[in-house]
């Protein structure tokens, strides 16, 4: 009797296994990205016979990648379909598929800047699936109570925070004036960018690969956060990735946050203590010459691992997952920005996510990490920014010095050439 | 008498095999790494550079920049925090060890609870104290501040200032439980008659203590040390989860991740995994001669 079961049971598994496969993705860790991702690739799997399953990656960016260059030293097909940051094509470029023979002519209908960054060497690394920029959201209440409007400047802002954190702590000791990241990780490369661009400092390194960092806008920009920590951002914000910050603003504890848009949705949710009460606007402004409103360019991607037993599902599942139907899906649901450019004149999504439609600009102007121009090296260049940051942010070092020196760090990480 | 030779290495070789296989090998392998210059994205485009890794215009040590490169602030985090970790720990298991060894009602219940610290994962209490230690709704500060010791939370984990001290202060109470331990070990094989002349002589218990039991236990104790001053000098996991990562709180361990790991630098960060070890090799050797333990007279 057992020896049947199993016969049958074998026979079964020989027949399926000629198409059916079992697909593994990669599409980030918290809670809107298993509903918005592992929700709409088990709906694939089951309408093309394939197996899919989730793999949870790091919640930090930089542990992420480091595991994943882990894997692929390896060559291990643990993974199939990878959800890649912004800023990594040209860190692994050497271990995913090219997806033009799947796509079909089809990412010309998404932004040509996102593609051109996914396309190095003439090849298609990764299918566009949502973009990011640095955003600023506020307290419509609260701002209206104190009779304020959304900043211009870091300077207003840095007012407005004040006033209302120390109206505020009459009630609630702990509330805070403006949260961030600055916990030191990519998360803090992004705020930072941010900071040093709208002061009109520059990009770090440029884009023929020259190091620019050590100048007086840039370290007036870091001296101005630094001034924030301990007068309207917590001590504890160097510690804080996004969901930490997330985590003070949802309770209501803070008046300002900077965050990605995919926080929208989850502050809007029917059991989130400040729904109906978020404002969204783009970052401040600096001061002093170049000034200009800044958001980092960030967003992420579906590219297919090279080591993958099953290029071809797995390359069918990151077409589907990156198709204007699903992004749609998951703009109304979860707020992540579509990488289609048609998609920001949708009804439903511009009814669910009203920002979108007010910020396109911020979204196709956001300034872009150096990530082109350092190759194989932006990790490095990377920590070597968020640590200067850090140094500055914890009052070990002002800005000036802090750029100065992180200059020449980036000059060693570089040595002869990026 | 040839014969049990050989059958002895009979029996040891596929022990030694292994061991080759899962430790000999991957020594030899970092080794070699560290004289080359190899990224993990291609690690079969290996160069080899020498000694550049150590000694070279961006090496470890004899680089202008020694003084001010993270290399030195690692080295420079770790022994401080070994050194306060670990004679803390020894003080506090020290005590913790004399208390279980006396008699008492449900002793064999409380040794067994003292070691809970211990059997949890250092991820999983690094993770539990971060919580605990959160500057915003952390229960330590909302303690602290209901109780009136402070008026503004405090950022244990973030701020500079206090991140060293707070790790150190969770080694200590996850470690002490294993100082006891070994501690309690030593004392329960001291001889009862010294201490039943001792009472018959009428000595003060303190004079029992500085006179009997610390000379008596002094070598379980010094092996107890060096064991955790080796476990220390590669504390990794508990900075790693538990602070910002800054380079300000950075751990040797920590350092070589990063250069591994975080940017890909296989050589170079090998080189430095090299060195790790050596310096731990070094700290022990100076540490055993500077106690005068004998590992070899006591153990006969």
């Amino acid at each position: 009797m057992n020896k049947l079961v199993i016969a049958a049971a074998l026979a079964a598994g020989g027949m399926a296994g000629a198409q059916a496969a079992t697909i593994t993705i990669s599409c980030g860790s918290n809670a809107a990205d298993v509903e918005y991702c592992g929700k709409f690739a088990e709906e694939w799997g089951k309408a093309n016979g394939h197996t899919v399953k989730m793999y949870s990656p790091p919640a930090s960016t930089t542990d992420n990648l480091a595991l994943l260059r882990q894997q692929f030293a390896a060559k291990s097909s643990d993974v199939d379909v990878i959800m890649i940051d912004v800023v990594w094509p040209g860190v692994i470029k050497d271990h995913l598929v090219d997806l033009k023979k799947y796509s079909k002519g089809v990412e010309s209908t998404h932004f040509p800047a996102i593609v051109a960054n996914n396309t190095v060497d003439g090849k298609l690394l990764g299918m566009p699936w949502f973009t990011d920029a640095g955003l600023l959201f506020y307290r419509k209440d609260l701002l209206e109570k104190y009779g304020l409007k959304a900043p211009n400047t870091w300077d207003e802002l840095a007012a407005a925070a004040k006033k209302i954190q120390d109206g505020e702590r009459a009630s609630s000791p702990d509330f805070q004036g403006f949260v961030f990241q600055a916990k030191a990780y990519e998360g803090l490369t992004c705020d930072a960018l941010e900071w040093v661009h709208s002061y009109g400092g520059g990009e770090i390194v440029d884009k023929a690969g020259n190091i620019t960092i050590n100048n007086p806008q840039a370290a007036k920009a870091l001296d101005t956060a630094a001034s924030w920590i301990g007068t309207i951002a917590p001590g504890g914000v160097l510690n804080y990735g996004e969901e930490d910050s997330r985590g003070v603003w949802q309770n209501g504890k803070a008046a300002f946050m900077r965050n990605w848009p995919y926080a929208w949705s989850l502050g809007q949710a029917a059991d989130s203590p400040i729904k109906g009460k978020i404002g969204v606007a783009a970052l401040p402004a600096g001061t002093g010459p170049g000034a200009k409103k800044a958001a980092t360019l960030g967003g992420w991607q579906l590219a297919v691992s090279k080591y993958s037993k099953n290029v071809d599902a797995a390359a069918a599942l990151a077409m589907y997952m990156t198709s204007a139907e699903i992004q749609k899906k998951r703009a109304v649901g979860g707020s992540y920005n579509p990488t289609i450019p048609s998609l920001y004149k949708d009804a439903d999504i511009l009814k669910a996510n009203p920002f979108m439609g007010e910020l396109l600009d911020v979204f196709t102007n956001a300034v872009a990490r150096p990530a082109t121009a350092t190759g194989l090296k932006y990790p490095e260049v990377s920590q070597a920014f968020w640590d200067a940051t850090h140094e500055v942010l914890s009052k070990k070092m002002n800005g000036a010095d802090a750029v100065k020196k992180l200059e020449a760090k980036l000059k060693q990480v570089k040595r002869n050439k990026w | 008498m040839k014969d049990r030779a050989r059958i002895a290495w009979m029996f040891l070789l596929p022990m030694l095999f292994l061991m080759a296989l899962v430790a000999g090998w991957p020594l030899a392998r970092s080794i070699w790494f560290s004289f080359t210059e190899t990224n993990i994205n291609d690690m079969s485009a290996s160069t080899y550079a020498g000694f550049s890794n150590y000694c070279g215009e961006f090496g470890l040590f004899c680089s202008e920049g020694f003084w001010q490169s993270d290399w030195w602030t690692s080295i420079k985090n770790t022994f401080l925090f070994s050194f306060v970790s670990v004679i803390l720990e020894t003080l506090a298991g020290l005590g913790v060890a004399m208390l279980l060894n006396q008699d008492f009602k449900g002793r064999a219940l409380v040794r067994t609870a003292v070691l809970v610290p211990w059997a949890i994962p250092t991820i999983v209490s690094a993770k539990m104290w971060g919580w605990m230690l959160h500057d915003q709704f952390g229960l330590i500060n909302q303690l602290l501040v209901d109780w009136g010791l402070i008026t503004q939370k405090i950022a244990f984990t973030a701020d500079p200032a206090y991140a060293l001290w707070t790790v150190v202060a969770v080694d200590v109470w996850k470690t002490t439980p294993f100082m006891a331990l070994l501690i309690l070990a030593g004392l329960q094989t001291l001889p009862k008659d010294c201490y039943e002349a001792a009472r018959v002589d009428g000595v003060h218990p303190l004079r029992v203590f500085w006179k009997v039991t610390l000379p008596l236990v002094k070598y379980p104790l010094l092996v107890a040390v060096v064991f955790r001053m080796l476990d220390a000098l590669r504390v990794f996991d508990l900075i790693f989860v538990l602070t910002s990562n800054s380079s300000s709180t950075i751990s040797m361990s920590g350092f070589v991740r990063r250069e591994m790991v975080d940017n890909g630098n296989l050589g170079f960060g090998s080189a430095a995994s090299t060195s790790l070890t050596l310096i731990i090799f070094l700290t022990a050797v100076v540490f055993m001669r500077a106690a005068r333990v004998k590992l070899n007279e006591e153990s006969s």
